[in-house]
């Protein structure tokens, strides 16, 4: 529904009790990352740990989602384990129609659920049902239980957590609809804290485009339908689904790999002959069995293969599918030095049982071999031979972080420099605000994720810079970045899957805001985007984010890329001069007005 | 006359464009449920996906149960309704055998009406529309 402000549902688990909240600010944040933001300031306590039950756990959708395609993303913000720090991490799947169709721009959790429960919300239900029988229950199971109990078939998403998010593991993330997820920075943690198990979203409403009342802000107008088809088209050109859809994002291993920017076992080295046994050709050819769309999204990028698993001597198998991408195969790939297809899809079955993010999970391990090998972890700890390329071994290892088995593995769960701080190994461990993605494209990727608002590869193109810049231009670099962001902010505050950033373009995304009636935001883009940019930054820095304090592992001045070996100084110089920048965009607002 | 047929559902990937284009284009609404095609996972995203859709009685039981006449058969098979005679009894959503007639909260009906407005959006080919007379006479495939 189109509306002036945004309509959220506050749902107090201690109480048991939802509120509907009329919150005004549509013109000003957007949707999205900006309006969880901004729903932080309002709900949040940055002073307050992120496991204390009044801390919110925010779901929040754009002006534009369900509207028009590949508009399919849900931004989910809170205050992560990981580092005690504000958070945000994005997934798609039904989610984000199905909170556009139960009529809410956003939900906003709060309290700590009296016993383990599971919450039902749909255009005309709120429900928090208690179901400890589905705590310890790994997180593919929870979804089969679910479709039991909550109503609405095929127009409903169910999120969930595995035993990683019991366990309030900083790497355990949130399953959405089977393949995709809240993955990075522990937002899985932050529902078993609130001792929710799952939430299910029916999507049951129907929305009128003729302003619907007095409450919405604006109309459809007539040119929707025809600029939906042109965006449509734009989407399903031939390029466009070749890139995402043909091999998928998996088509990368292998031009990663090319370049000398594809990690290898604990980013020991950059490339590998091996790599054609995972890369996304052999993946296509041996494993692929369909693809997959998240609601919304006729792309279809989600890639599902399989895995085959035999049961009993006589010939009894069973089998289950996995989806597969770029990321997932570096970090239990060739991270992990697995260099099987299907090794890595048992390795990534085992991952979503448990709930964990698969990157960080990866690279954990990757950490973890290393340091048995190094003997700063003695195999009692480490519970299984960890050693680079025994895909065995690391399903069970997976396991034992998911389940947080012993104390090492608690350690673990916290993030690798965490245990390293303990153990030993701190020079080795690949983290970059978080376990690294798999891009080890050079000193500007390698300072943009380590400092950047998700640490995520997302965050800006710093990994495409890196491919095809070789001066090492500091100010320039910097300059990069910044301006690569307040783009990013708007988009994600849409939300859009930033897959179509290459046809969103401004003109395009002010024409979309338009015709669905919102043609204050249209008219202001660029600046709704700079003050959400500086929003998620202040709400950062107020939960106590100070980047000059962040420092690279040593790992990464040793790598070599396609441009030769990493240039340490020019590393540091970079990350000293994004850090003040970054310092100045967090400063707090001198008098108390928003933005 | 032209039917809809969902003849390749084993290649859908659950995008929903076709009941959104539906939604948009015939019934003037943003959903993915008020349409005359509605895209249902078949027991979890897992197990693929399957379309809710009229497959053109003839004649069509939906029509025969409406007791005011706003759904009368189509020639060729399937219905032709008339909104404003509807008084929302949902008999036609009952007598329908393959639950393809979908009833909002005010309980008005959303049935297919074979225009093809759907096809074009579907990515990956799995909407056509089809000669009535090659199905009826074997020529065709029925899908199932």
């Amino acid at each position: 529904m189109i509306r002036d402000h945004f309509r959220i549902l506050l749902m107090d688990l201690t109480a048991g009790k939802g509120k509907v909240v009329k919150v005004e600010g549509r013109d000003q944040w957007a949707g999205g990352s900006g309006l969880a933001a901004h729903l932080f300031t309002l709900y949040g306590h940055p002073e307050r740990p992120w496991d204390d039950p009044d801390q919110p756990l925010i779901f929040a959708i754009g002006p534009l989602t369900g509207y028009f395609p590949l508009m399919s993303k849900t931004v989910a913000a809170f205050k992560s384990p990981y580092h005690d720090q504000y958070a945000e991490s994005h997934a798609g799947g039904r989610s984000a129609l199905a909170l556009r169709f139960a009529d809410y721009d956003a939900l906003v959790l709060v309290g700590r659920a009296k016993r383990p429960s599971v919450l039902l919300v749909g255009s005309r239900m709120v429900e928090l049902k208690e179901a400890p029988f589905l705590w310890g229950m790994d997180a593919l199971g929870v979804a089969k239980q679910l479709r039991q109990m909550a109503p609405g078939s095929g127009h409903r998403s169910i999120w969930r957590i595995g035993p990683a998010g019991e366990k309030r593991s900083a790497m355990a993330c949130i399953n959405v609809d089977t393949y995709r997820h809240f993955g990075r920075l522990g937002s899985g943690a932050v529902m078993g804290v609130k001792n929710l198990k799952a939430i299910a979203v029916r999507g049951d409403a129907s929305l009128p485009f003729d302003g619907g009342g007095e409450a919405c802000g604006g109309t459809v107008s007539r040119d929707y339908p025809k600029l939906f088809q042109e965006i449509h088209r734009q989407l399903t050109d031939t390029q466009m689904m070749s890139k995402y859809h043909n091999l998928g994002t998996a088509g990368n291993v292998a031009a990663l790999n090319e370049l000398k920017s594809l990690p290898w076992r604990n980013l020991q080295a950059t490339t590998d002959a091996k790599v054609e046994g995972i890369s996304g050709e052999r993946f296509a050819d041996e494993t692929l069995l369909r693809n997959a769309a998240c609601a919304g999204c006729p792309v279809g990028c989600v890639h599902i293969g399989f895995v085959r698993e035999k049961f009993m001597s006589d010939n009894r198998y069973l089998y289950r599918q996995v989806s597969y991408d770029y990321e997932l195969i570096f970090a239990v790939g060739s991270m992990l030095g697995v260099t099987r297809s299907f090794d890595v899809l048992r390795i990534v079955d085992v991952v979503e049982k448990q709930g964990l993010d698969a990157m960080s999970g990866g690279v954990a391990l990757a950490w973890a071999t290393e340091a048995l090998a190094k003997g700063l972890i003695t195999p009692e700890q480490a519970l299984e031979p960890l050693a680079f390329g025994d895909a065995g071994a690391f399903c069970r290892a997976m396991e034992h972080l998911g389940r947080a088995a012993n104390e090492f593995y608690r350690d673990l769960a916290q993030g690798a420099l965490h245990a390293a701080r303990k153990y030993g190994g701190e020079d080795f461990a690949c983290v970059l605000g978080q376990e690294m993605a798999g891009y080890a494209t050079g000193e500007l990727y390698f300072v943009a994720q380590a400092l950047g608002f998700r640490h995520s590869h997302l965050d800006s193109a710093a990994y495409s810079w890196d491919q095809t810049h070789t001066e090492k231009d500091v100010d320039k670099g910097v300059e990069f970045l910044l301006a690569d962001e307040p783009g990013r902010a708007f988009l994600t505050s849409m939300a859009a899957c930033l897959f179509a950033r290459g046809v969103y373009k401004d003109p395009l995304l002010a024409q979309a805001l338009e015709s669905v009636g919102y043609a204050g935001l249209a008219r202001n883009m660029a600046r709704v985007g700079e003050d959400i940019r500086r929003l998620r930054w202040r709400t950062r820095f107020a939960t106590g984010f100070a980047p000059s304090e962040v420092r690279i592992p040593k790992r990464f001045a040793e790598v070599s890329t396609w441009k030769g070996p990493v240039d340490p100084a020019y590393m540091e110089a970079l990350r000293q001069a994004y850090a003040k920048r970054l310092e100045e965009l967090g400063k707090p607002l001198e008098d108390k007005a928003p933005a | 006359m032209k039917i809809l047929l969902a003849s390749r559902m084993e290649r859908c990937i659950g995008c929903n464009s076709c009941a959104l284009a539906c939604a948009r284009l015939v019934h003037k609404r943003l959903s993915w449920s008020t349409a005359g095609i509605r895209i249902h996972s078949s027991g979890g995203i897992s197990t693929g996906f399957l379309a809710l859709t009229c497959l053109a009685c003839a004649p069509p039981p939906c029509a025969a149960a409406c007791p005011t006449g706003a759904y009368t058969p189509r020639k060729g098979g399937g219905v032709v309704v008339k909104k404003d005679l509807c008084i929302r009894c949902g008999a036609c959503a009952r007598a329908c055998p393959v639950n393809a007639i979908y009833l909002d909260f005010d309980g008005s009906p959303y049935v297919c009406i074979h225009c093809g407005r759907c096809v074009a959006f579907c990515p990956h080919d799995c909407l056509e529309m089809a000669e009535v007379e090659d199905l009826r006479a074997g020529t065709k495939e029925v899908p199932s």
